[in-house]
């Protein structure tokens, strides 16, 4: 009687770099759901800051002032300079991985990404939660309305 | 046929027209007037019958004009998936793809399919896409005695994949995806709508090992979702869904 072949296991797969378990899943679900929140906050941004009240003319110190005087305009922008540059980030790792082929370029490539990200992550950070609309010796004229109450 | 075509042709005959095919060459001992590996383009002008096949243009120059000129074809129907090829920078089957479909008014360029080493002119070196191929385990894996008879399913069960049963291994898709093109780790789309055939097949038991593969770093995560293999593959198998598929069943757990 004639028996099948018994197929053996494939020779080990060959890789360089393996990832860590389930790490480009997490990377992939990130990109689709920051995606979506931050067409959110884009759009919310730019309606608020260019479409609603006197449109692009309104920008000035005293407006930004007195957005960020607001905890939710604060968090919101927090929120959309850390999800963009993630997802910036991300996707710039992952056309590096595209085409950078060799290791020392990939890994200088990546370390510049990465220190980049953490800058403008860090210093935007810090302008905005340690804002001060209403600066000593300013022009009251450029200043949002509230600042003569917290000066007075 | 058109109307028109028939009525300014005595009936039976099949009208006739000149075409210039540019088809891209590549000589890996070199020519008299090209070095060896070097790439040229290269223009034969013939004469072809309006129900001629690229397949049929690439024949009759190979061999009545120049019998250099080097390219695979097997069973000339669209099945054995030997001719993709790049034609009007398209990826399609040589024999599936009509010459009168193509506007022969102007020249059909003809490329090998991208990505994939030129051995000599329309010739890739299609190894690297079977290694893939064969990374995803493309045969049955099952735990237990072999059964007496054949193992059954029922018709919804065949029906879950039986669009990915329809690929012929052609690599038109694989050729098309822009991510192969610049990474050679990438699987490509064929060997996900390998691992999709089997994967969502009730007999199978090695799914799991097969997703397990496809998690890594070379994986479907790589898919960017262009839908290149999509428009690409000569047999209309929906491949950006497959691989879709695939995704949700490593994001879900279900399969």
């Amino acid at each position: 009687m004639m028996t099948a072949p018994q197929l053996s296991a494939p020779h080990e797969r060959i890789r360089t770099g393996r990832m860590r378990h389930n790490a480009e899943r997490w990377s992939w679900m990130f990109m689709r759901i920051s995606g979506a929140i931050l067409m959110l906050l884009i759009f919310t941004h730019l309606i608020v800051n260019l479409v609603l009240g006197e449109g692009v003319s309104q920008i000035d110190f005293a407006f930004v002032a007195g957005k960020w005087a607001a905890w939710y305009w604060q968090v919101a922008d927090f929120l959309m300079l850390v999800l963009a540059l993630i997802h910036g980030g991300n996707g710039m790792r992952l056309l590096i991985n595209d085409y950078a082929h060799r290791t020392t370029t990939r890994k200088v490539l990546h370390s510049v990404l990465g220190v980049a990200v953490v800058a403008v992550i860090v210093l935007g950070s810090l302008v905005i939660w340690t804002f001060d609309p209403c600066p000593v010796d300013a022009d009251p004229s450029l200043l949002p309305g509230f600042c003569a109450s917290v000066a007075g | 046929m058109t109307a028109t075509a028939e009525a300014s042709t005595p009936a039976g005959e099949v009208p006739s027209f000149e075409v210039t095919l540019r088809i891209r060459r590549m000589n890996p001992e070199g020519t008299s007037e090209h070095g060896a590996g070097e790439e040229y383009w290269e223009e034969f002008r013939i004469q072809a019958h309006a129900t001629d096949r690229v397949l049929d243009a690439l024949h009759k120059v190979k061999w009545d004009v120049d019998g250099s000129l080097a390219f695979r074809r097997s069973c000339a129907h669209g099945v054995c998936g030997s001719d993709a090829m790049r034609i009007n920078a398209r990826n399609r089957l040589a024999c599936k793809t009509l010459l009168k479909d193509l506007n022969p008014a102007k020249p059909i360029l003809i490329e090998p399919i991208k990505g994939l080493p030129v051995e000599k002119d329309l010739i890739v070196d299609m190894e690297p896409f079977f290694a893939s191929y064969r990374e995803i385990m493309p045969f049955l894996m099952t735990s237990g005695p072999a059964p007496e008879r054949e193992r059954l399913q029922t018709p919804a069960e065949r029906e879950r994949y039986d669009d990915t049963t329809k690929c012929i291994m052609c690599a038109a898709c694989t050729s098309a995806c822009p991510v192969f093109w610049t990474d050679g780790q990438f699987f490509g789309p064929q060997a996900i709508v390998g691992a999709h055939r089997f994967i969502f097949d009730s007999r199978d038991e090695g799914q799991w090992d097969r997703l397990e593969i496809l998690n890594d770093k070379a994986g479907v995560w790589k898919c960017r979702t262009a839908f290149n293999c999509t428009e690409a593959c000569p047999r209309g198998i929906e491949v950006t869904k497959a691989i879709s598929e695939v995704k949700k069943a490593l994001n879900t757990g279900e399969i």
